[in-house]
């Protein structure tokens, strides 16, 4: 998975891009735990994310509850496959989706 | 019935998943069919990777594979000769609570469940046996 990062002031962009499962998902969790610290706006664009699971929504999962303590997090450009996950598993209740 | 043998490591998932998805060459599928078999394989194998085996003790995951004509539908069977598991057993997970109450536990079978036609798991002569059974 790819990684990339756009800061602006204490607004965070993460642009995933690739598969987020249980090999790559660390690699998320690391970047979180490393860039979280004084942001109060979290976007993990998805646009070219092209897989999901249950590993990755773990790390989303934490995103989200660190933000609703700190700001808030929003989830944008979720693809078909990625929304039925969110679907299935109910996070598109926990999670703001935006186009 | 295709089988293979792998390592019951993480460092698999890749194999695993490439080893089932082979399997439909030559067939049509969509593209959403490839997702949520992606998905079941990795929740079941890395399941079997993390707890099947005492970490001292590394085992082995077996997958066998099947596509059937009519209906046109792929079997994916798992068989691992570790601790009698049942993912089936436990309740399904709550998907109502807030972010805040949620478990993230059972949210991989969950999915399992929902995206496969079947799922059947016995244990027999030792081995637990997951199978998957998914309409093309």
């Amino acid at each position: 998975m790819t990684i990339t990062k756009k800061m602006d002031h204490t607004a965070l962009t993460l642009f995933l891009e690739g598969r987020l499962d249980t090999t790559t998902s660390p690699q998320l969790e690391g970047e979180l735990a490393a860039s979280l610290d004084g942001v109060t706006q979290l976007t993990l664009d998805m646009e070219q994310l092209s897989y999901l699971s249950s590993a990755g929504l773990r790390v989303i999962l934490s995103a989200q509850k660190r933000m609703n303590k700190q700001g808030r997090m929003v989830v944008r450009h979720v693809n078909e496959t990625i929304m039925e996950v969110f679907e299935v598993t109910g996070f598109v209740d926990i999670l703001t989706i935006e186009s | 019935m295709i089988e293979k043998r792998f390592p019951a490591a993480l460092d698999q998932l890749e194999s695993v998943q490439m080893f089932v998805l082979e399997q439909l060459k030559g067939h049509t599928y969509s593209e959403r069919t490839r997702a949520q078999l992606d998905v079941a394989v990795e929740e079941i194998f890395v399941n079997i990777a993390r707890y099947a085996y005492p970490p001292d003790q590394p085992g082995w995951a077996l997958i066998r594979c099947r596509v059937e004509e009519e209906p046109p539908r792929i079997i994916v069977q798992f068989v691992d000769r570790g601790v009698p598991f049942d993912p089936l057993a436990k309740k399904d997970a709550d998907i109502t609570l807030s972010a805040e109450e949620r478990q993230i536990g059972g949210l991989g079978i969950l999915m399992v469940k929902r995206s496969m036609d079947q799922v059947e798991y016995t244990y027999e002569d030792g081995q637990n046996v997951l199978t998957l059974t998914k309409n093309i």
